[in-house]
């Protein structure tokens, strides 16, 4: 008699399921107000155990000594997703020690004198857009990091990391992030662009790393917002990308980052946060949808094909302001990228998440929260600032899927736990609290 | 462990070789945000790498303090260039690197610093590296067959150096092990549409079928093998649609009652696309229904939207907009 032996992905998969469905079962049986306090947001937790790594980090993180930038954003986001800004004091040494990152010829790198690179840069240019303020703004030197881009740019239409460095997705959307937020974004920039991560979906739908690589929730979030702040999100085949970013959500309410790995606190914003962006492109999605072998993945070439809707286009029905692009480092170009972030965010998502918005918030909370302050990857791990960022982010995501516009109230039947929980919204195109990317946008304009 | 190679360090002021240089500090400034408590160790080794760096130093000394630096901090990306350059510099014999590389990945393989400092090696070495290269992301995937930089390491191999004769195989080995295995279905469909050897997507496309069609009749719960299967008719879904192989399959799990969901998704897709649902599927479909529980939609397309509502409640909101999209269709 033989008995069928569990291969490796089932056994890692039941074992994290059961540790899941462990803590569902004790949050079931208690009394509501008992399910109440463990539903609830740490938030002075949270806030103490980021603001003491902001101050003073212990020896094992010399592993992490190239990416001190990072360890600044996810901090200083995350405090601003909870509504804390750090002191006058914490301000004035954040703007100073990212100052010693930056080049003098343009970019940041992961500490003090190491080379600049792009993942770093941006890193650093959303850490200063949270912190805020003209001091903050102005420290980013916008027409070195312009030309530091340009180095980076290589002709496939991909992007390096850094001189010499390696090509994929994340190296594009943090280079055409960093630019679309700092109103630096033009042709030249943009030039393919777009055939580069068309040819990074895979036939599951998401998006790779590299062609031929395996479909991933974090390039996923990096090619959808790439392709839409440049305007070519219509040559992805969206239906598609949509099916495959349903799935990951699992039994145990997070998302995986791959078809059958294990779930991950951190893709709560890396695959949910997609939605947000899909759901606001949603007469494209309509379109493909109901002419399914006539959508955007027909093309090649990098020409369109498609009759499909572009974004500008929609964006130009919202009282569209009068472009102004940064003339002191480029010229001008006719679609204004610079303005796609901006109208973007106005446009309405309109219907219901299209992922469980309320069982990913329960994962979140009661799976990924540490009760001491941070976040983690899933049950039995240890907490850190990149899950406290991308729990927290994510977390936000869901809070604000229903609103109508910017502005609206969030629902209660949106929200998991009471309004205590409440996170700030994001800007979902470039990860920023949306306060914290107006100031930027309204600085980076003036002029 | 760590403590014996403590205590084997000697502090490089100690170290005659290196009395001529004068260390750099890191410029913090007064009070750094995020300042970690580096261990002496860590702090005077970058600072030694910090005098070279600036005096751009390419000599053998420089190598050998890089090799510590890494062995410190295996992400320092700045630290891996500049050791690029000293390589260059000296011509190096790089198969030392491949030593070296693995010597880090034993430490810590999720890193890309070290699969982008393998590739530049083994593209110098050119075919000479392939066996090899092949050979250390079979090692590295023995041990976790989902490693991305290893996937995408030997990709990049087979592409620049070759080694495809027995990549099917190798697929094939590690799908009998684990079929769930996502990254092996993932690089079989690599090796089937990028093989100079196998003659393309379309000529490989009826084997595959059948071969993707037996995983799914053992597993229908395993999402890898339909999705592999619906990449292989990617861009001609007239084909996917007309071969009636596939729809007998969704039709055999619908009657079986177990595992249902992705059988399911792919008939409301194959209707969308233009399939022509016999009385059969209909009644497959309406045995599954809980007719308590859901109205019954004279259109098939629909009830199973709303059946795969109930069956897949975390996508319901996904399934009801599907159906919503079916209403605009028809009209």
């Amino acid at each position: 008699m033989e008995l069928p032996v569990a291969t490796v992905t089932q056994h890692d998969q039941w074992k994290v399921e059961s540790q899941v469905f462990r803590i569902y079962d004790l949050f079931g049986n208690l009394p509501p107000n008992a399910q109440s306090v463990m539903i609830e947001l740490q938030r002075d937790n949270h806030i103490e155990y980021l603001t003491r790594g902001l101050r003073q980090l212990p020896p094992s993180f010399c592993t992490l000594d190239a990416s001190r930038p990072w360890l600044c954003y996810w901090i200083l986001h995350s405090l601003a997703l909870l509504g804390e800004s750090v002191d006058d004091e914490l301000e004035h040494n954040t703007i100073d020690f990212l100052s010693r990152c930056q080049d003098p010829s343009g970019g940041y790198g992961g500490g003090p004198g190491q080379l600049p690179h792009l993942a770093t840069t941006y890193a650093a240019v959303n850490a200063l857009i949270t912190v805020g303020g003209d001091q903050a703004l102005s420290s980013i030197n916008r027409c070195e990091l312009y030309k530091f881009l340009q180095q980076m740019k290589h002709p496939s239409g991909g992007f390096r990391m850094h001189d010499g460095g390696e090509i994929d997705v994340r190296a594009c959307y943090t280079a055409i992030s960093v630019a679309s937020i700092l109103n630096i974004l033009d042709d030249d920039l943009v030039h393919n662009v777009g055939s580069f991560i068309l040819s990074c979906q895979t036939y599951e739908g998401g998006i790779s790393g590299e062609p031929g690589s395996e479909a991933h929730g974090g390039y996923t979030f990096c090619g959808v917002a790439t392709m839409i702040l440049i305007n070519q999100i219509n040559r992805l085949d969206l239906p598609r990308l949509i099916d495959w970013l349903v799935f990951r959500q699992g039994k145990e309410f997070g998302f995986q980052g791959r078809t059958n790995k294990l779930v991950d606190g951190c893709y709560s914003f890396w695959q949910g946060g997609v939605f947000p962006l899909l759901q606001r492109v949603r007469s494209i999605i309509d379109e493909q949808l109901v002419l399914p072998d006539a959508g955007g993945h027909s093309t090649t070439n990098g020409t369109h094909t498609s009759t499909t809707s572009s974004i500008s286009e929609v964006g130009e029905s919202f009282e569209g302001t009068s472009s102004h692009v940064d003339d002191a480092c480029h010229s001008r170009q006719e679609v204004n990228f610079n303005d796609i972030g901006y109208n973007f965010v106005k446009r309405p998502i309109e219907m219901e998440p299209l992922f469980h918005s309320l069982a990913l918030q329960q994962y979140i909370l009661l799976c990924s929260q540490e009760e001491k302050g941070g976040m983690k990857d899933k049950p039995g791990l240890s907490r850190d600032f990149y899950h406290t960022c991308y729990c927290l982010s994510g977390l936000s995501v869901c809070q604000h899927m229903w609103s109508d516009e910017e502005d609206s109230p969030v629902l209660p039947r949106a929200l998991m736990g009471s309004y205590s929980n409440l996170l700030e919204p994001i800007h979902p195109l470039f990860n920023v609290v949306l306060e914290q990317y107006h100031e930027a946008r309204e600085f980076f304009t003036r002029d | 462990m760590d403590s014996d190679e403590e205590q084997e360090w000697v502090p490089l002021k100690n170290r005659p070789e290196w009395s001529d240089v004068v260390p750099v500090e890191q410029d913090d400034g007064p009070n750094p945000v995020v300042p970690i408590a580096y261990k002496e160790e860590f702090t005077e080794t970058m600072n030694y790498f910090r005098a070279l760096y600036r005096a751009d130093e390419r000599s053998p000394r420089a190598l050998q303090l890089t090799t510590e630096a890494i062995k410190l901090n295996s992400g320092n990306y700045t630290v891996w260039h500049f050791r690029r350059l000293i390589l260059k510099a000296l011509s190096a014999d790089l198969q030392n690197e491949l030593d070296f590389t693995e010597d880090i990945a034993r430490a810590n393989s999720k890193n890309y610093q070290l699969w982008h400092h393998r590739r530049w090696v083994a593209e110098i070495l050119g075919t000479n590296a392939t066996t090899q290269e092949l050979e250390f992301t079979k090692k590295i995937l023995s041990h976790d067959a989902k490693h991305y930089h290893a996937w995408s390491h030997r990709q990049w191999v087979l592409q620049e150096l070759g080694g495809w004769e027995d990549e099917l195989d190798y697929c094939h080995e590690l799908l009998e092990e684990d079929v769930f295995n996502n990254s092996a279905w993932n690089q079989r469909n690599f090796v089937i549409t990028r093989s100079p050897f196998l003659g393309g997507l379309k000529a490989m496309r009826e084997s595959e079928v059948s071969y993707t069609l037996k995983a799914i009749v053992a597993h229908p719960e395993n999402e890898s093998s339909w999705r592999y299967l619906r990449g292989l008719y990617k861009n001609d879904n007239q084909s996917w649609m007309k071969n009636t192989q596939i729809s007998s399959v969704c039709l055999k799990i619908l009657i079986a009652k177990t595992d249902c969901i992705f059988a399911l998704s792919t008939l409301l897709d194959l209707i969308c696309h233009g399939f022509q649902a016999s009385q059969e599927f209909r009644d497959a479909v309406d045995a599954l229904r809980n007719s308590d529980l859901e109205q019954a939609e004279s259109d098939l397309a629909k009830t199973i939207c709303s059946l795969l509502e109930t069956v897949d409640p975390i996508r319901v909101n996904y399934w009801k907009w599907r159906k919503s999209m079916l209403c605009q269709d028809a009209n």
